[in-house]
């Protein structure tokens, strides 16, 4: 084989690996990741049901969610609080379910 | 942004600049209003999450960060401590052992795989510019309001995607005659026993179509941890709820996947756009998916100031959505005459695309543009905007009001 026809077979060759995957580039290094999340120490406000929520709600998400939705009506409160409960399966007693939804529907969403 | 951070520290120090407000008056006390109808509207800014400049904070448990909208002003790829976060449950591993994960492929396979991080790195390379946009990006711009998280527009990125074809990785294991799907989960976790872990599923087709991939880069760097690390599903063109993160299973399905996140989650009215009537029903639903064109103004915002008498610079960005964008036209007079902007370079069929463009010289008073993305399929987005119950697929034309004097 000439060194020419080498040549030829190696620019024939090249344009399919340069294009699509770029041989030049060593393969990805990974290195560990490790931190710390930080964690909110925001509750609900008092107010009639402020200990139901505060007790069954902040181990799965924090509060500040909850306290920058818009105005939600009690309908749509229920509907949430039952998601929470008979879908993502947070143990909430029954009386404190129905606590949690007076208070969210009270609730008088600030700016 | 490094201003911001070090004057605002400079007052938490207790040194107290005086100059802050005129400087940042929006952020003044390290917080940011969205415009949200009705508010609650004020959020607060962070820089306490690892890996992550400054972002909006929409919620601390799990995370979800948006970015703020400035970002996009600075180029068209958002930058990896600016990238929106968004997590479902709060079990997220908060530390990601790099030699010893594995990514498990099994299922409907001839081969069960458990791939090592370079194992993966020695497949062939595959790369992809394409914006990650969040299913729910926007709800909380919705009239009438639906509960959720309550994004405005930042709760979408667009990055570099380096990593491997899916393809690849499911021909290695072999799929076998009669797949129908392909299952993806994550290393997070439900907190709650029995909660539905997050799972999502592609056709099978798709998933080998050759552009869905596994990233372990974005932008040339690994993926922050919160945004994944260490591999994270890249569907281009969907909506990133089927993004998974920190992707450690890939399961082959023979049967249609109907957990959750499938079946009852994530789905749209199946209707053009998903958008319905407050209150409309007897609609079908179907799995969100294909994303649809967007654009966004990201020199002016609400309540911005220009010289009355002169041109006015418009400058934005565009998407797509399941293909490329085939024109961007603003409108000065409320949407009565249209002029087309200037595309800037075209980085992939899925990638931001930039344009600019110029409105003719304004009297004194208030004024308003309008930005409309049609795209290479034809679709334009509708002047008004979207709405559902569930916040998902906003692509209505974007107004920006602002003053010239």
């Amino acid at each position: 084989m000439t060194i020419a026809r080498i040549i030829l077979i190696a620019a024939l060759a090249l344009p399919s690996t340069v294009a699509l995957s770029a041989p030049a580039a060593e393969p990805m290094r990974f290195k560990s990741e490790a931190i710390e999340l930080p964690t909110s120490e925001r509750i609900f406000p008092d107010g009639p049901g402020a200990e139901a929520i505060n007790n069954n709600c902040v181990a799965c998400h924090s509060a500040g969610m909850v306290l920058t939705q818009p105005k939600l009506t009690k309908a749509q409160w229920t509907e949430t609080v039952n998601k929470m409960v008979h879908v993502y399966k947070a143990p909430v007693d029954p009386a404190d379910a129905a606590a949690i939804v007076d208070y969210l529907t009270a609730l008088k969403p600030a700016p | 942004m490094d201003t911001y951070a070090l004057s605002r520290r400079a007052v938490l120090a207790g040194l107290g600049l005086g100059g802050l407000a005129a400087v940042a008056p929006a952020r003044a006390a390290g917080s940011i209003r969205l415009p949200l109808p009705g508010g609650p509207d004020e959020r607060a800014l962070t820089t306490a999450f690892p890996g992550k400049g400054e972002m909006i904070l929409q919620r601390t448990t799990p995370p979800l960060l948006e970015t703020p909208f400035e970002v996009f002003d600075e180029g068209v790829f958002t930058p990896n401590d600016r990238f929106f976060v968004r997590w479902h449950w709060a079990g997220i591993p908060t530390s990601v052992d790099a030699d010893a994960f594995r990514l498990k492929v099994h299922g409907h396979v001839d081969r069960e795989l458990s791939l090592s991080l370079d194992e993966i790195a020695r497949l062939p390379r595959f790369e992809i510019a394409a914006v990650n946009q969040c299913s729910g990006n926007s709800r909380g711009l919705f009239e009438p309001r639906v509960p959720g998280a309550q994004w405005a527009n930042g709760s979408m990125g667009n990055a570099r995607w380096t990593g491997v074809r899916l393809r690849d990785v499911l021909d290695r294991a072999g799929v076998k005659p009669g797949a129908v799907q392909v299952r993806f989960s994550g290393l997070d976790e439900p907190v709650v026993d029995d909660a539905p872990d997050f799972k999502k599923a592609l056709e099978i087709d798709h998933a080998r179509g050759g552009e869905v991939m596994i990233a372990y880069a974005m932008n040339g760097e690994q993926l922050p941890l919160l945004n994944g690390f260490p591999l994270r599903l890249v569907v281009p063109g969907w909506y990133s709820t089927y993004w998974m993160k920190m992707l450690s299973d890939v399961e082959v399905l023979e049967k249609p996947d109907e957990n959750y996140w499938m079946k009852t989650a994530y789905r749209i009215p199946d209707v053009p756009g998903a958008n319905i009537k407050p209150g409309q029903t007897g609609f079908k639903t179907v799995p969100i998916n294909k994303m649809v064109p967007r654009s966004f103004v990201t020199n002016l915002r609400d309540g911005a100031r220009v010289p009355a008498g002169g041109p006015v610079a418009v400058r934005g960005l565009a998407l797509g959505g399941d293909c490329g964008v085939k024109a961007v036209d603003f409108s000065g007079d409320g949407g009565a005459t249209w002029f087309p902007a200037k595309l800037g370079s075209d980085e992939g069929t899925y990638s931001f695309r930039r344009f600019e463009g110029s409105l003719p010289a304004l009297s004194a008073g208030t004024h308003t543009v309008k930005v409309r993305c049609t795209n290479a399929n034809g679709l334009v987005q509708p002047m008004d905007p979207v709405w559902n119950g569930a916040g998902f697929m906003q692509n209505g034309v974007e107004t920006v009001s602002f003053q010239a004097a």
